[in-house]
Formats: structure tokens, C-alpha cells, sequence
């Protein structure tokens, strides 16, 4: 099946010089999660908003494939772009106050996107928010549409954002770190709606995390990324369940799981930092915090194939 | 074993004003928290945003004074402490190390500070304690020449450490040290936290709004609803018989990485608290799928269930 | 373009400080000394101008261009004396506000609405016709009035940074108020007041000006710009350049001034601060 989105060998320079991201290939298919994964800086969001076009001033971008259904992204206007992102491409993110307007009411603002791209009515838009806000779970919809964002709790205007992002019945929804400002409950809650509506209405979900805990229950695929690169990926099963890359599998140890890791023994670390990355920075940049690293690492590294669709950019694992 | 804080029914509130013709509200931020801690223990407290925890730790370390109450440290009476006999006793440990850094001052300075405040120090000797802190969690002494902005996440928040620990405190107050660094950060510090507490004796209040983090580092939980503790147990009774469906809800949120496991339905509704409007009788019926007219009237306020403290009045029923 | 703005902004305040300060050896006559036969020559580059009188002569015969620098001096010494007067006045009163809030808040908002109300030029008025009028007396009236920007601003961003977890560890590591004040809280705000500064140097050397043309200033014979504006205005029909080179010195560095403090504002992140 074709993938709805699709991205080949992606790169992202800032003007300071710093490589962003540096290769990365990902495919996000109809119905399904694709969670991409990292710390800080690893250039997850940015992948994000390479895709979407979104990128700050005098950022670079380039890359092989980056097609959107039959749309080649690297070739649209940006006029072309915009007319896609926001229908049928739409993004939520960590924080729904710097998305929405304070001074415009949530119906106003939900019916701007919908009579801009469909060219419908106030009225038509009206009944669309208030449908969409009850099917996100928001009681009262009328009412809410009359209110302003500074009027809601945080779940509410998460909720908010989401039912935005649908109005114009998108394909693909790019949720970057969606409830990292909010608490557990609410945070469980959002991501039960998310994976909901996503089996309900065939969504390709591209979700951007840091948090292992949401990929693990989320993601049918997984991206783990480090310094710009996708260190490893495949199915969530293989990820959690057979990890290769040494970067995966020291994430995995620092996470402590209530009941099952001894609470008397450190947990597992991951010593030093992050080194710089420029364009011509080669070899594995992982290879001064492992434990592993041989004289090859510092080579150029290719794609390994552990098994059918899990991949990994890591030396001990044969070619 | 002695106790090292000992919270009575210790109060807070504060007005709020919403526009310029709202009206005042008060919000109850503390509304009655009782607690006593065994030096060498950690209590974890947990909560939502707004339940009062970080106005309760700001309390504990007498930067804000509660409006009724009383906080004893190690036996004496907080409200009564001048702030170098304070600051010998009770230390913080920020979350932000961003913002927990003074961004005009060296890292030397800022750890030495709690020395300088003392008095009666010389220079020399202020900055040879500070260097040996510094070692004491991980960094080189070299680092006291620079500035936070120089740093990393995790070495900001080692610093953070370094100053809070330089008067060899016996009671550290961690406000969510770990919320803001990543992932592979956060172990480190947690790690350098518990292996400093077993060496150096110390009594932590942990403050977080991640229960596995929390269930990880501390011996005792409590469990912070709209300002007030609804359940206070030994860590592990907690975690492994929770009896406040408020606790209940809160474990079942945590995602755990483990895949294949659907995310729980947590059944709390879509209320949310508000400090402002506290309601009648239990204070989390609103949300409480086992909520009974009981509830609605009466509040099981130090309600005990068994060994332990439960605000809920059908605590001891298992089916509930 | 802002670059090149700060740089002669930057260029301008240099070189006026440097006359201010090396006036002694710069100007090529004695400001007080008079010479009768000499009145009102025009500048050099004009018609019967003297190349002895680069900027020409005023009414008693005074080198123009030599008044201008020793005015250069008046103006600098205003500007600065002010601006520390007042700068302490504002920064202790809005930090001491913004810290402490409450009563002491009010207080200090009540102190700053007062000042607003008072009518610059009418105490100043007053003040010379109660004690009569010299250097002193407008450097104390402009510093005792023109601290209420330095006091808002000190107090709103006290207000921001009081909040900041490093303010709550210090008061835990059981530093003492003063040292919370003038090491965690005042280097921190210390940027925006240095932008205030320099708008309200521009705004005393201004005011000093003003003052001086209604005669409430500095006295004469002293060489401030605002007098020499004064003395010129008989004389301005028959020779314009008598108040054209005060008045455009004036100009020059009041605006030299402020492409300064746009620069600093930029340099020190001021407007991008949260």
C-alpha cells in the first residue's frame, strides 16, 4: 500500500551550521502511528516541520522523496503547501495556547480554517466545530464555541486543538509532543481520543514524542532518533521487544516501570552528552557514549536490517 | 529514628483576581495537610497541576508562611527559625535548573552562596567546600569559573544539587527535579539523588507528578488532591493496594513502556479540579465513578482505613 | 542598517564625551573672555567670517566654537549627574516595590502617580525663585524628578524576576535581603534600566535646555547649549548661526543618544525578554 506520507534521505541545516537533521527516511501509512522518538534536540520537530514547510527562516532543507499522497512536497509552491497543510495535512502541538488566538472565539477561529479551504458558509463551519467539539469529547459544544482559549483548562483546549485540526476532514495529523503540558489523567485521556479518531477516520498519525511510555502504547511504527539521524526503527513489537541500537536500549533502561524495576539499584544512564553536529560530521555520533564503540564507528555507517522492517545505524549489527 | 518534619494541619490560600471586574476569588491551595516524616525517609508527593504540592514544599522551606498550621523541623518550630539555622537544615532542588541558576553569577558563587550567607567563612574556604561539592556530584571543580549558560541541562541541575547540599542539610525539599531534563538526564540525576541521600544520611520531600519516578526514589507516598493528602501510605502498600480511587485513576494513567498494553480509560470525566470552587463533602466526588450520597454531604476528611490514611469513606470496602 | 545607526549613535555620544572631558585643551579661546571689536562675526566658511572664529563670535564677542565645547560639558555633567541621581531614586523605590509588594507596593505606586502629576517646569520655577539658579540646583531638581521610569520599569521587572526559582533559592540558602536585592534581583534587571538611562539622559539634557532658555537653568556667563540658544534668540533675524550651531549640537546629541539606547536595547535582548 502507498504510504501517505513518505520521506527519503530528508536534511535540514540552520544557519549557524548546525545539521539539524541529517537523513532521515520515514513512511507513515493510512490508519496508521508512526511515533518518532528522541531527546531535546535530536531534531524530531524539526523533521516535523521540514515536512509541513514550516521551517524558521534561513533553514535548508533537501531531500530525495517527500511526497505527500502524488504531491512532491519539495517541488510545491508555498502557496501550493498551504492550501494542503491545514486540510489535508494538519498539525497539533505541545502547547494549544501559542496556537490559538486569544482574542478570536474558539468557534471563530475553528470556522476560519474550514471556510478557507472549503469555501462554506459561517453557518456550515459553526455546525461543523460543533460537531467535531463533541467528538472530542467536549459536552456543551455551543456553548464552548462562544468562549475564548483563555476560558478553558488545558485537556479542553488540547481537545480544542485536536477538533480543529479535523475540521477539513485531513489524511495525515502531525501531533508534536501533543500532551507533554498536561497532567496524567488528562494526558491518558487525550491519547485514547487520538487513537480513537484515528482508527475511526483512517488518519495517518505521525506522533513526536519523548516519552517511551506514550510510543509503547501509541505506535504501530517507531523512529528512534539521535543527532539528526533515526538510529533505529520498525515495529513497536521489535523496538521494545528486540532493540539493537545501543542509543534504544539505554533509553529503555532509564525508564523505571512501577512493580518491575528493583528500586533498590540505580537505574540505568546514559553517560555523557550530545555532540555537535554539522553537515560534515561522519560516523556514529552515539559512538562517544557507548560502551561498544570500535575503531568502525567512525566510519561511514549504512542501514543494517535486523529483520523485515527493523532497521538500525549501528556497527555491530552484521550488514 | 527521629522525625525530620512534621506538617499540623497546615493551611495556605491566596486571591486571585480574574479581570478587572471579576470578582476576588480564593483559592485554596493547602487546605489542611497533616504529615510526619522519619529523617532518612522520602516522602513522594504526587498530584495534578494546582493540587497545592509545590505551595506545600514552599512552606516546608519557609519561603511562604502558612495561614494556619504549624511546621516542626527536626523538633523546632519553622515559623520561629532565623534563615541560617533555616537554610543549615532544609535545602531545595528546583525543577527548572534553567531558571534555578542565577544567569549573572559563576557556578562558584552560586554553590558558595549558602556558605557566604553564613557568615564567618573565608573566601578560601568557601570556595574549597564548594569545589568538593562540586566533585561530590559528578563535576569538576574547574566548572566554578563558569557561568550557568555554559552548561548543560543535567550539569545545571548537578549544580543545583551541589548548592543545595554545600551546609550538609539534613532535609532536601526536590520540587520535580527531573521534570525538565530528558530522559536519559533524568536517570542520572535520580541515581546521583538516592546514592547521596544513603550516603549522606539525608530526608528527602520528592515532589512529582510522575508516579514511576516517584515510586522508584521514595519510601512513603502521599497523594495530593485540591490541597489536601487523600491518601498517605509506605510507598509500596500504595503502589500495590492503592485505595483512593483518586489514586487508582493516577496509577492507571501511567504509561509504562511496555507495548501491546491499551491505554487504560482513567474514568475521571472531563471535570476538572478547581481550587477556586472546592466542593461540598468529599472533595473528588465531582469526579468519582463510585461516588454516594455520603460523599456528597460529608467530607472523610482524615479519614482512617486500616494502617493507613484514606479521605474516602468506602476505603475498607474492596468492591468499591 | 541598525548597526550602522548604533555605531553612529555610538560615534556622536564618543566624540561629545571626549570634547566634554578635553574641552581645556580643545578650544582654541578662552568661553568668557569678551572682545567688543569682535561681535558677532560670522562663521569662518562664510562671508566675512574669521578663520580665528571657526564657528564665529556671539554678541560679546566669545568664540562660538569654544563656548560649544565648555556647553559640551554642561550638557555631559547634566545628563550624567541626573541620570544617576534619578536612577538611584526610581531603582530603589520600584525595586523595593516590586519586592516587597503589598503596602510597600502601594506606597511606591502612590509615590510614582504623584510624580506624574507634578508640573516639571513650574517646581523647577518655583525652585529658582525660592534659592536662585546655578548647576546644582537643576541637577537636583531634574534627578529629584525624573526617576518615574526608572522606578516602573524597575519595579515590573522585579516583579518578573522576584518569581524565578534562583530568587527562591537564594532566600532558602539563607542569603539576606540585601544581598537578594543587589546581587540575585538587580544585575538581572540591570539591562532595562540602562536602556531607561539613556532616554532619560537625552529627555535631562533636553529639559536643561529648556530650563536654561527660560532662564530657570544654569546662570550666565556659563556656556550651556539652552543659554546660548537664549542669548541668541534677539539676534537670530540678522545672524541665524547663532542659534542654527547650539541648536543643531542640541539636536545631534539628544538624537546621537537614542540610536544608543536602540542599540543597547537590541545588544541586551531588552524588547525580546519575556
Amino acid at each position: 500500500m502507498k504510504p501517505v506520507l513518505e520521506i527519503e534521505n530528508l536534511r535540514v541545516g540552520f544557519p549557524d551550521g548546525t545539521a539539524a537533521v541529517r537523513g532521515v527516511s520515514l513512511r507513515v501509512g493510512r490508519g496508521e502511528t508512526h511515533c518518532l522518538v528522541g531527546e531535546s534536540g535530536c531534531g524530531k520537530s524539526v523533521t516535523a516541520l521540514a515536512a509541513m514547510n514550516l521551517l524558521p527562516r534561513g533553514a535548508t532543507r533537501s531531500a530525495d522523496v517527500m511526497r505527500f499522497h502524488d504531491e512532491d512536497l519539495t517541488r510545491l509552491s508555498e502557496r501550493q503547501t498551504s492550501r494542503l497543510r491545514g486540510a489535508r495535512m494538519a498539525m497539533i502541538f505541545q502547547e494549544p495556547m501559542t496556537s490559538l488566538n486569544p482574542a478570536y472565539t474558539i468557534g471563530s477561529q475553528m470556522t476560519e480554517v474550514f471556510q478557507r479551504h472549503r469555501h462554506a458558509t459561517r453557518a456550515q463551519g459553526m455546525d461543523r466545530a460543533a460537531e467535531l467539539l463533541e467528538r472530542v469529547g467536549i459536552t456543551a459544544p455551543g456553548m464552548r464555541l462562544a468562549q475564548y482559549p483563555h476560558q478553558l483548562s488545558g485537556g479542553l483546549r488540547q481537545r480544542t486543538m485536536i477538533a480543529m485540526a479535523l475540521m477539513c476532514d485531513p489524511e495525515l495529523l502531525i501531533a508534536d509532543e501533543p500532551t507533554t503540558a498536561l497532567d496524567v489523567t488528562v494526558q491518558a485521556q487525550i491519547l485514547r481520543l487520538l487513537q480513537t479518531l484515528q482508527r475511526e477516520l483512517g488518519l495517518a498519525v505521525l506522533l513526536i514524542t519523548h516519552d517511551l511510555g506514550i510510543v509503547a502504547r501509541m505506535a504501530q511504527r517507531v523512529s528512534v532518533m539521535y543527532a539528526g539521524q533515526v538510529v533505529e526503527s520498525g515495529s513497536a513489537a521489535d523496538l521494545f521487544g528486540a532493540p539493537t541500537h545501543p542509543y534504544t536500549r539505554g533509553l529503555l533502561a532509564c525508564i523505571p516501570i512501577p512493580g518491575k524495576t528493583p528500586r533498590d539499584q540505580p537505574l540505568g544512564s546514559i553517560p555523557g552528552s550530545v555532540p555537535k553536529t554539522g553537515a560534515e560530521f561522519a560516523g556514529c555520533a552515539f559512538r562517544d557514549r557507548c560502551t561498544y564503540a570500535t575503531a568502525d564507528c567512525a566510519g561511514t555507517i549504512p542501514h543494517r536490517t535486523v529483520a523485515t522492517d527493523h532497521r538500525t545505524l549501528c556497527t555491530m549489527v552484521p550488514a | 529514628m527521629s522525625i525530620a518534619v512534621e506538617v499540623r494541619d497546615v493551611r495556605r490560600s491566596f486571591t486571585r483576581r480574574d479581570g478587572i471586574f471579576a470578582a476576588r476569588s480564593s483559592i485554596r491551595a493547602v487546605d489542611g495537610v497533616s504529615f510526619s516524616l522519619e529523617s532518612g525517609g522520602v516522602l513522594g508527593i504526587v498530584g495534578e497541576s494546582g493540587c497545592g504540592k509545590s505551595t506545600l514544599g514552599r512552606m516546608i522551606l519557609g519561603l511562604q508562611p502558612p495561614d494556619a498550621g504549624e511546621i516542626l523541623i527536626e523538633g523546632q518550630s519553622l515559623a520561629s527559625m532565623d534563615r541560617r539555622t533555616r537554610a543549615r537544615l532544609i535545602q531545595p532542588v528546583f525543577q527548572d535548573p534553567f531558571s534555578s541558576l542565577n544567569p549573572r553569577q559563576r557556578i562558584g558563587d552560586i554553590v558558595g552562596l549558602p556558605l557566604a550567607a553564613q557568615g564567618a567563612i573565608s573566601g578560601a574556604q568557601q570556595r574549597d567546600q564548594a569545589a568538593e561539592m562540586l566533585t561530590r556530584v559528578g563535576l569538576s571543580a574547574a566548572i566554578m569559573e563558569r557561568f550557568p549558560a555554559q552548561l548543560s541541562g543535567g550539569q545545571r541541575q548537578r549544580v543545583a544539587i551541589a548548592r543545595a547540599l554545600v551546609l550538609r542539610p539534613r532535609i532536601v525539599i526536590c520540587d520535580e527535579p527531573t521534570s525538565a531534563l530528558d530522559v536519559s538526564v533524568q536517570a542520572q540525576i535520580l541515581n546521583l539523588l538516592a546514592e547521596l541521600r544513603r550516603d549522606l544520611g539525608l530526608t528527602y520531600v520528592f515532589i512529582s507528578h510522575n508516579l514511576a519516578v516517584v515510586e522508584h526514589i521514595a519510601t512513603e507516598v502521599a497523594v495530593m488532591y485540591l490541597g489536601r493528602f487523600v491518601e498517605c501510605a509506605p510507598s509500596e502498600a500504595l503502589f500495590h493496594d492503592p485505595r483512593h480511587p483518586y489514586t487508582r485513576a493516577l496509577l492507571a494513567s501511567v504509561l509504562t513502556a511496555e507495548p501491546g498494553i491499551p491505554i487504560p480509560d482513567v474514568g475521571l470525566g472531563d471535570t476538572y479540579p478547581d481550587p477556586a470552587n472546592i466542593p461540598n463533602g468529599c472533595r473528588f466526588h465531582p469526579r468519582c465513578r463510585f461516588a454516594q450520597d455520603r460523599c456528597r454531604s460529608e467530607a472523610p476528611l482524615g479519614h482512617i482505613a486500616g494502617d493507613r490514611l484514606v479521605e474516602c469513606w468506602y476505603a475498607d470496602n474492596d468492591s468499591s | 542598517m541598525k548597526r550602522f545607526s548604533t555605531l553612529f549613535g555610538m560615534t556622536i555620544v564618543g566624540a561629545v564625551v571626549l570634547i566634554a572631558l578635553c574641552a581645556d585643551f580643545l578650544a582654541p579661546h578662552d568661553p568668557f573672555a569678551q572682545d567688543l571689536m569682535a561681535r558677532m562675526i560670522p562663521p569662518s566658511w562664510m562671508e566675512s567670517g574669521s578663520p580665528l572664529h571657526l564657528f564665529g563670535t556671539d554678541q560679546l564677542g566669545r568664540d562660538y566654537l569654544s563656548r560649544l565645547m565648555y556647553g559640551a560639558r554642561i550638557s555631559v555633567l547634566i545628563g550624567v549627574l541626573t541620570v544617576v541621581t534619578s536612577g538611584l531614586i526610581g531603582t530603589a523605590l520600584g525595586v523595593t516595590g516590586g519586592y516587597f509588594g503589598g503596602r510597600v507596593d502601594d506606597i511606591v505606586m502612590f509615590a510614582i502617580t504623584c510624580r506624574l502629576a507634578i508640573p516639571l517646569i513650574l517646581v523647577a520655577l518655583t525652585v529658582v525663585a525660592l534659592i536662585g539658579s546655578s548647576l546644582t540646583v537643576v541637577v537636583m531638581t531634574l534627578g529629584l524628578l525624573l526617576w518615574e521610569r526608572f522606578a516602573v520599569v524597575a519595579r515590573t521587572t522585579t516583579m518578573q524576576v522576584r518569581n524565578i526559582d534562583y530568587v527562591a533559592a537564594a532566600r532558602a540558602a539563607g542569603a539576606s535581603t540585601p544581598h537578594i536585592l543587589l546581587r540575585e534581583i538587580l544585575p538581572n534587571i540591570l539591562s532595562h534600566l540602562i536602556v531607561i538611562a539613556t532616554l532619560e539622559m537625552a529627555l535631562a539634557i533636553l529639559l536643561e535646555a529648556a530650563l536654561s532658555f527660560l532662564g530657570l537653568g544654569v546662570p550666565p556667563p556659563l556656556p550651556s547649549w539652552g543659554l546660548m540658544i537664549a542669548e541668541a534668540k534677539d539676534y537670530m533675524f540678522f545672524s541665524p548661526w547663532v542659534i542654527m550651531v547650539p541648536g543643531v549640537a542640541l539636536f545631534v546629541l539628544v538624537l546621537g543618544i537614542n540610536l544608543l539606547g536602540d542599540g543597547l536595547r537590541d545588544f541586551l535582548g531588552v524588547s525580546q525578554r519575556r
